[in-house]
């Protein structure tokens, strides 16, 4: 490689070769010389620094990241002097301070380049070894196991580097290849750190020699973590210079710049935090005492106080909070902002806990100060910290105080608007620490406080945390009136929030929500007050679907209850309850959009009116839900994809005809007056063209008169009459059925009729084979008329060779094993009848 | 026909007595008929002078001619044939000064130059041109054990220190101490030292480390001095702090350095120059220490 010859590397740095003579030449053209030399920038060929004056920031990032590209590509492409060019102008724009406020990230930008480049160079003088040694080095190598070829390339790096004019570019390229001295030598690194160290006092800018420093303990950290004492030493001498900071050059351009000294001195924390960390790693307590007494000793400044206890373990910090606030106290007003102080003692007394017996102290000397601070960013900062103190150590009066505290700071011209994130977070950690409720809203600002929450999306984020921890640790139902109003309101506002373009999901959300909070709501034996509650919630959440389902469910639960209590028998006084969770059923339902939904509450509610004997209010929820089928629309929307409801519908008619056995007549109407109304509504419906619901339904419906001809119905409601003790087997009656039950066999036969044609066979036999059945399970086969009917039936499903063999020989081995029983006896000469076909 | 010398390594020699050693090859596709192959070493000082000193030293001009250190000749191989392919013969040829000279190490500077050629010289008859190849080496002295005094000086600059300045009253108050470790230095080792900017009244804006080099050509009638600036380090940026003491250190370039030499025609030395920048103007102070780097 040409360029790792020695004279190439002369030639980068010293290409201006000028020649002049001490003894010859007058002053005045060396100080030209020189003066040209400060001033102009190396002219190197990739974006001079220049450039970069103008920019944005956002541009200025990207600039960055395209000489990082750059420097790859170089590297990649073997022009590895291009690539040096490119780090060094890099590193040149950290000595540049004229938009200060950037300095930091622009820190974070560069120094990410010079990572790179670093390890770049250590990747490839390490490749180096590998080629001679057919194995690479071990991980911990020693400098007798580099090939000379890699030694001697990784000095003239050094040299190459040691050769670069200026101090700050020298400094970081040199810091960057930091890891390459372990090729050279064992101590190279030891060596290199404490130069390196000494060398960063060249620098007069504080803020550019701090962040040097930083720099130089982070690659340090990494290379040697064990060579502890440069860490010490930087510090120190960070110390040294910290005097700096006033003096005029900084001042001036501060003013130059219009920067507020409280700004600039928080550009100092994260790399003084940086190095403190590093000190703090693991370090002996007797290390930490120390550094905080020689920070004291630099008249308690606040800037490093803030370092110290951000980067300190939280419990040497909290150990010393007294002496801390003695120290933030005496402060200087002018300098770095105190609010950021107590913020970060916060923090650590979040973590770590403090003596006993300093703990009330300290929160009070703490918030009188906090309570002080007049911008209400900066009091809100910290208060947020410290409120997760308040809550480890205290009792809800104190955390009441500091709810009132807040708000008074956080009222006046809207402040809380700025400071949601805030507010929110310490909503979070009082509800981290308060999991009874009863506790919580004893605290007479928790609800104001929440009130801060104007913006509607924050407040609804808070109700929902607020809900989520109460259903996630209240054990025990509650009628608490303290609880039930503060949460009422909460959930009033989560309910509020719903509008026409809130997401299903979200709403879903807050009814769950909801819901689980009314079913923590008991009031034991008062059924009466619970159920003025689920009237109230009614009144309050009406808008959320899910919540009025779960309410009618609960009145229906209620009832039932009521109806439990009294071993059935009501008294005048829970013979009007039930009605009038009967009446608070009946007139919720028609308010939700969801036809199943009303359907299967009505079905519900006749059901849960019935078994409290109330006969009208059963009967108008049965007529109710008569009069709705004809509105079930063809398809429903099921987790966002409509499906056919016909299916939906006939479970729920076949729910229905089953609960019609038990429901006795209306005195005034006629006969099965809810079946026949029903039975015109399903006519009258219009059914998918190729399916056999219908008919399957009129089947159904043959069962049920089938079982209502009978003496004593199969199941009963308690305490209520059915058309079997009502009508006690009237022929009326009966003829009645009969005459419904041959309607109903004609409109089956027609259909079967309609299903001839080749494509629709196979259905009529299933369908033919189906009608057999019913007619086997629930008809009288003594009937000739009906014996014939059966023995048709049964041809009608084997004629076109659709039936399944296996289903018509099984059905005929029951047919003749029935047939043993003395009462259906004419069961063999039915199966005798019953021709099967053999397939071949 | 190709004629190629290859010498081992370079020579590292501290006096005489010292043996080049190295092969020479010979690679033909045919027998080849020579009158002999002979090696010829010479080594020799130019001395150029700079434009400047032109007009002052123009008659002086003339009259410098090089130097001539050592010249030697021997004979490798006697006239004969040698065989078709490639011939390697192994030499070892010793150094023999010429008359009471030195064997200088090897320099390139800008006036003056120190180097060593081997010339490899193959005869051949009437009808074909003789070869020759020449190759440089490299003259090295071995480092010196334990000869070297360590002797550190202090410096201090002030207004009234600086030599070069012709308006001394404009000038703004400062004073700044220093020390160096060593004004003798090896050559492999970085110079080192550490200074502090007492107080100084305007901002400092830099403060650079110049190594200088000074090559003087002469003899009895006159001389010329002219000075080259190899390397400019900066060692402090920016407006430092006071009373702090911030290294001083400096490597030196490994080919444009060089031991310092001093004979009765010329002269190679090397100084450091303290540039000092402030706000206001551009460089106030400089300083220089002259400096003995010993290989």
């Amino acid at each position: 490689m040409v360029w790792e010859t020695q004279r190439d590397s002369c030639k980068i740095h010293n290409h201006r070769k000028t020649i002049y003579s001490k003894a010859t030449s007058p002053g005045s053209a060396v100080s030209e010389k020189v003066r040209n030399r400060l001033e102009e920038l190396d002219d190197l060929e990739e974006g001079s620094q220049k450039e970069l004056l103008n920019l944005t920031q956002q541009d200025y990032m990207n600039r960055i990241e395209e000489l990082n590209q750059s420097l790859k590509d170089a590297w990649a492409s073997d022009q590895k002097v291009k690539a040096l060019k490119i780090v060094i102008q890099c590193s040149k724009l950290l000595s540049d301070t004229s938009v200060i406020q950037f300095y930091p990230s622009k820190f974070v930008l560069i120094t990410d380049i010079l990572d790179t480049f670093g390890k770049l160079v250590y990747e490839r003088i390490w490749s180096m070894c590998t080629d001679n040694y057919h194995s690479s080095l071990p991980e911990n190598f020693m400098p007798e196991n580099v090939s000379d070829t890699a030694k001697e390339t990784c000095l003239n790096w050094f040299f190459k580097i040691a050769s670069i004019r200026e101090l700050i570019p020298r400094l970081y390229v040199e810091t960057a290849l930091l890891k390459c001295n372990k090729f050279i030598s064992k101590t190279g690194v030891s060596e290199s750190i404490p130069r390196l160290t000494a060398t960063i006092r060249g620098i007069g800018d504080p803020l550019v020699s701090v962040y040097a420093r930083a720099y130089l303990c982070r690659v340090g950290m990494e290379v040697a973590p064990h060579l502890k004492e440069s860490l010490n030493k930087n510090f120190f001498d960070f110390l040294l210079t910290f005097k700096q900071i006033h003096g005029d050059t900084v001042q001036n351009q501060l003013v130059v710049q219009r920067v507020e000294m409280p700004v600039y001195l928080t550009l100092y924390s994260p790399a003084i935090d940086w190095i403190l960390q590093c000190i703090a790693y693991r370090a002996p307590e007797a290390l930490l005492t120390e550094m905080m007494e020689r920070c004291k000793k630099l008249g308690n400044n606040a800037l490093l106080l803030n370092s110290v206890m951000c980067a300190f373990r939280a419990e040497f910090i909290a150990a010393r909070s007294m002496d801390l606030i003695t120290m933030i106290k005496e402060c200087d007003e002018a300098g770095f902002p105190k609010h950021l102080l107590f913020r970060s003692l916060g923090l650590n007394l979040a973590l770590a806990d403090p003596p006993e017996n300093d703990r009330l102290q300290i929160l009070n000397e703490a918030w009188k100060v906090i309570t002080k601070l007049k911008n209400p960013q900066d009091y809100i900062s910290c208060a947020e910290v410290w409120v997760e103190y308040t809550c480890r150590h205290f009792t809800r009066r104190e955390v009441n105080t500091v709810l009132a505290d807040v708000i008074k700071h956080m009222t006046p011209d809207r402040a809380f608007e700025d400071a949601y994130p805030q507010l929110q977070s310490v909503i979070a950690k009082i509800l981290a620490h308060f999991h009874d409720f009863a506790v919580l809203f004893s605290m007479v600002k928790f609800l104001p406080f929440l009130d801060m929450f104007q913006k509607e999306s924050v407040r609804v984020e808070v109700c929902k945390s607020t809900m989520e921890v109460f259903i996630k640790h209240q054990q025990e139902l509650t009628r608490d009136p303290v609880i039930l109003n503060a949460l009422l309101h909460i959930c009033k506002t989560m309910h509020d929030s719903v509008n026409a373009l809130t997401l299903e999901d979200e709403k879903r959300t807050l009814s769950i929500l909801i819901n689980g909070f009314i079913r923590m709501v008991s009031f034991g034996r008062d059924f009466e007050q619970q159920l003025s509650f689920y009237v109230e919630a009614r009144s309050i959440f009406c808008n959320l679907e899910p919540v009025l389902v779960h309410l009618i469910h609960s009145v229906n639960q209620l009832a039932m209850e009521t109806r439990k209590v009294m071993k059935g028998n009501h008294s005048r006084k829970t013979a009007a309850f039930v009605r009038a969770c009967a009446a608070y059923c009946f007139i919720t339902i028609p308010s939700l959009t969801s036809i199943f939904t009303r359907l299967n509450l009505y079905l519900h509610s006749g059901q849960v009116a019935l078994a409290n004997q109330c006969l009208s209010q059963a009967d108008a929820f049965f007529r109710a839900a008569v009069s709705l089928v004809p509105e079930v629309p063809k398809g429903i929307t099921v987790d966002g994809k409509t499906r056919p409801s016909e299916g939906f519908l006939f479970e729920f008619l076949s729910n229905f005809f089953s609960t019609l056995l038990v429901v006795p007549d209306h005195p005034e109407q006629g006969v099965l007056y809810l079946v026949r109304g029903l039975l015109n509504v399903i006519q009258d419906y219009t059914w998918e063209d190729n399916s056999d619901t219908k008919v399957r339904i009129y089947a159904n419906v043959l069962h049920l008169l089938a079982a209502i001809s009978q003496e004593s119905y199969l199941y009963h409601v308690g305490k209520v009459d059915s058309n079997d003790n009502l009508y006690g087997g009237d022929p009326k009656f009966l003829a009645e059925i009969n005459k419904l039950c041959e309607t109903l066999i004609l409109q089956i036969l027609d259909h079967l009729k309609t299903l001839g044609r080749d494509e629709t066979l196979k259905r009529q036999s299933a369908l033919a084979l189906f009608l057999f059945n019913s007619i086997l399970a629930h008809g009288d086969l003594r009937n000739n008329k009906l014996n014939q009917l059966a023995v048709n039936l049964w041809n009608l499903a084997q004629k076109h060779g659709f039936a399944d063999t296996k289903t018509m020989v099984r059905t005929l081995e029951y047919i003749k094993l029935q047939s043993k029983d003395p009462e259906l006896r004419h069961f063999s000469e039915l199966a005798s009848r019953l021709p099967l076909q053999s397939r071949t | 026909n190709c004629l190629i010398i290859r010498s081992v390594g370079c020579i590292q020699t501290n006096y005489f007595n010292e043996v080049l050693s190295g092969v020479v090859v010979i690679t033909s596709k045919d027998p080849t008929q020579h009158q002999g192959i002979s090696l010829t070493m010479e080594g020799t000082v130019n001395l150029q002078l700079s434009a400047k000193s032109v007009g002052v030293f123009e008659a002086f001009y003339n009259s410098v001619k090089p130097i001539q250190i050592i010249n030697s000749n021997i004979e490798v191989l006697k006239p004969g044939k040698l065989p078709s392919g490639k011939t390697e013969i192994p030499f070892e040829f010793p150094l023999h000064v010429k008359g009471n000279k030195v064997l200088y190490e090897t320099y390139h500077g800008v006036f003056v130059n120190i180097q060593y050629m081997l010339r490899c010289d193959m005869r051949r008859s009437l009808l074909a041109k003789d070869l020759t190849k020449n190759c440089e080496f490299i003259v090295h002295s071995l480092p010196q054990k334990g000869k070297l005094s360590s002797s550190p000086v202090n410096f201090t600059v002030t207004p009234d220190s600086l030599q070069n300045i012709r308006e001394r009253g404009s000038l703004p108050k400062f004073l700044i101490r220093g020390r160096l470790n060593s004004t003798n230095c090896f050559i492999t080792h970085p110079l080192t030292g550490e200074l502090v900017v007492e107080s100084s009244e305007v901002p400092v804006k830099s403060i650079e480390l110049q190594l200088v080099r000074v090559e003087t050509c002469g003899c009895a009638e006159g001389y010329a001095r002219d000075a080259t600036e190899i390397q400019n380090i900066q060692i402090a940026e920016g407006d430092i702090c006071r009373g702090l003491p911030i290294p001083i250190y400096m490597v030196f370039p490994r080919l444009f350095t060089c031991p310092t030499l001093e004979t009765t025609n010329f002269k190679v030395e090397l100084l450091v120059q303290l540039g000092i920048g402030v706000e206001s103007e551009n460089l106030q102070g400089e300083n220089y220490c002259r400096k003995d780097v010993r290989s």
